[in-house]
């Protein structure tokens, strides 16, 4: 059963360094609270796995905390590069960040085989590609029935899967809507999952479209108004898109990047 | 009017989509062409964004890929399993509209690395996104993007997405379902691969632009169609509309 608990209580519960930690929302309920309160607790070399390392992966590799990156998506969303993301592939800094690189569909079933419980998930992707030449996780297999070739892709099994959601109720049931990405299948195919939520209510009012995620899934919940500032959560908060522009010209330069992250992350804690 | 570069891009983008149905929409210059398409002229155009959108009719143009004008106004929200797998994989969608940093005579895609030479570590891209598989499984495909050598070159220095592999029947070889690259739209002109080779050939120049411009902008000797036509010029209607567009006005 989820357990309600500070933000800093539950990171440091669930979250250790060395771990692959999945953070997933899909351009919408990015949990970036979460990973401020990771970056505050020094919690590193990990495996990072999300879809789209946007903003939110950005900091954490320019701060260190990455060791390799699962991923098939690495922009800024409507903007540009991710400055901290490319200085670490190009030039190593502030480390080396190891590749693990996908297509989209290669990543999303990934990560239902992870939900499964399955080894593997096939589909009809890669053909002609040059990814799978530089990845571990995609092969072929050959179907039993049909004799075609398709792709098969490791599934994806996180240690932690961090998400953020619009609310959860007392007993910790979570629910979320809007663009549900693939947090659902995120959550599912980690062993500990922590959520941080916009509110606690009484009652879960059922919302359309919606996925519920049973307390019995989820180890912690974790109250963060706006938690998912600058991306947005549906009807809550909505894109600060002026902060992703400015991100362009902050992660640019590595000293303007770290006094940015002192002043707005660490130092905002103390 | 006058018009810019880019917005003849646009514009002939937005054209591509005449009688399609249903449209698998890229980030960036596909969002705006996709969207212009609705506004000119393919009003019922279905716009379907990788973030788990069917049916999008956003008001303005969308931020990003998850921007959550795309869902409230789509038809139906899907999670991104499910758009890629049962909407996408299962051949349901006609036409997927793609970018691009880098493409090659026979429309393969690099939007992985770029080769930066010798002694010098390799120049990150985003990605491949949906692209391999939007391409792989799309009715047929349309790629947008500026048209200049560094964009149009000899040989990719990665190959994130397949269009025509290694020339005819390589689709086929590969087990690619959809038709494929059908025209590469650039601020120049229109390329299209041709019926025998599947190499892009120029097929159409943009008004003012001569086939030479469009020859010296691309990286390998690009071919020019013998019936090589201008594009309509862009309409007032058009241009009205793309420019309330980019300026994220509501549509008139």
């Amino acid at each position: 059963m989820a357990e309600i608990r500070s933000l800093r209580d539950a990171v440091a519960g669930l979250v250790h360094s060395g771990d692959t930690v999945a953070m997933e929302g899909f351009t919408h309920l990015i949990p970036f609270a979460a990973a401020h309160e990771m970056i505050r607790q020094r919690v590193t070399d990990l495996t990072l796995v999300r879809m789209t390392p946007d903003v939110i992966y950005d900091q954490l590799i320019g701060m260190g905390a990455a060791r390799k990156l699962v991923f098939s998506w690495g922009g800024n969303p409507g903007v540009g590069s991710l400055h901290r993301f490319r200085d670490a592939v190009e030039n190593g800094w502030p480390r080396p960040l190891e590749l693990d690189e996908h297509s989209h569909a290669g990543m999303a079933n990934r990560y239902v085989a992870g939900a499964s419980r399955l080894p593997f998930a096939v589909l009809r992707g890669y053909r002609g590609s040059d990814l799978p030449s530089r990845s571990a996780t995609i092969s072929t297999v050959v179907c039993p029935f049909t004799g075609e070739e398709l792709a098969a892709v490791a599934a994806i099994n996180p240690d932690v899967t961090v998400i953020h959601a619009q609310r959860a109720d007392r007993d910790g049931n979570v629910q979320l809507w809007g663009l549900v990405g693939v947090q659902k299948e995120a959550a599912l195919a980690a062993s500990r999952v922590l959520v941080t939520v916009e509110e606690i209510v009484d009652d879960l009012t059922p919302t359309p479209g919606a996925v519920v995620l049973p307390s019995w899934t989820v180890d912690a919940v974790a109250v963060a108004p706006n938690g998912a500032h600058p991306s947005y959560a549906a009807g809550y908060t909505v894109r600060d898109n002026g902060f992703y522009q400015q991100w362009d010209a902050v992660s640019r330069d590595r000293d303007a990047f770290l006094r940015w992250m002192d002043e707005n992350v660490l130092e905002a804690a103390r | 009017m006058t018009w810019t570069p880019d917005e003849l891009m646009t514009v002939n983008a937005a054209r591509a989509l005449a009688g399609a149905r249903t449209c698998f929409v890229g980030i960036g210059l596909p969002s705006a062409a996709a969207n212009l398409a609705r506004r000119t002229i393919e009003p019922g155009l279905v716009l379907i964004y990788e973030s788990g959108t069917l049916g999008s009719k956003p008001s303005r143009l969308p931020l990003s890929i998850g921007d959550g004008e795309l869902a409230d106004t789509a038809d139906a929200v899907v999670s991104v399993p499910e758009i890629f797998n049962y909407w996408l994989q299962a051949g349901r969608i006609d036409v997927g509209f793609l970018g691009a940093a880098q493409v090659d005579r026979y429309a393969n895609v690099n939007t992985t690395v770029i080769d930066r030479g010798p002694g010098r570590p390799e120049g990150r891209l985003p990605g491949a996104g949906g692209a391999p598989e939007i391409a792989a499984s799309c009715g047929k495909v349309l790629l947008v993007l500026r048209h200049s050598p560094r964009n149009l070159v000899g040989k990719l220095d990665f190959v994130t997405t397949v269009g025509h592999g290694d020339g005819p029947g390589a689709r086929a070889r590969l087990g690619l379902p959809g038709a494929g690259p059908v025209a590469v739209i650039t601020d120049l002109g229109i390329m299209r691969p041709d019926p025998e080779t599947a190499e892009l050939t120029l097929t159409d120049v943009h008004p003012g632009t001569t086939a030479g411009q469009a020859v010296a902008a691309t990286g390998w000797p690009l071919a020019v169609a013998a019936d090589l036509r201008v594009t309509e010029p862009p309409t007032e209607a058009e241009l009205t509309a793309l420019r309330r567009l980019a300026q994220g006005a509501p549509d008139a």
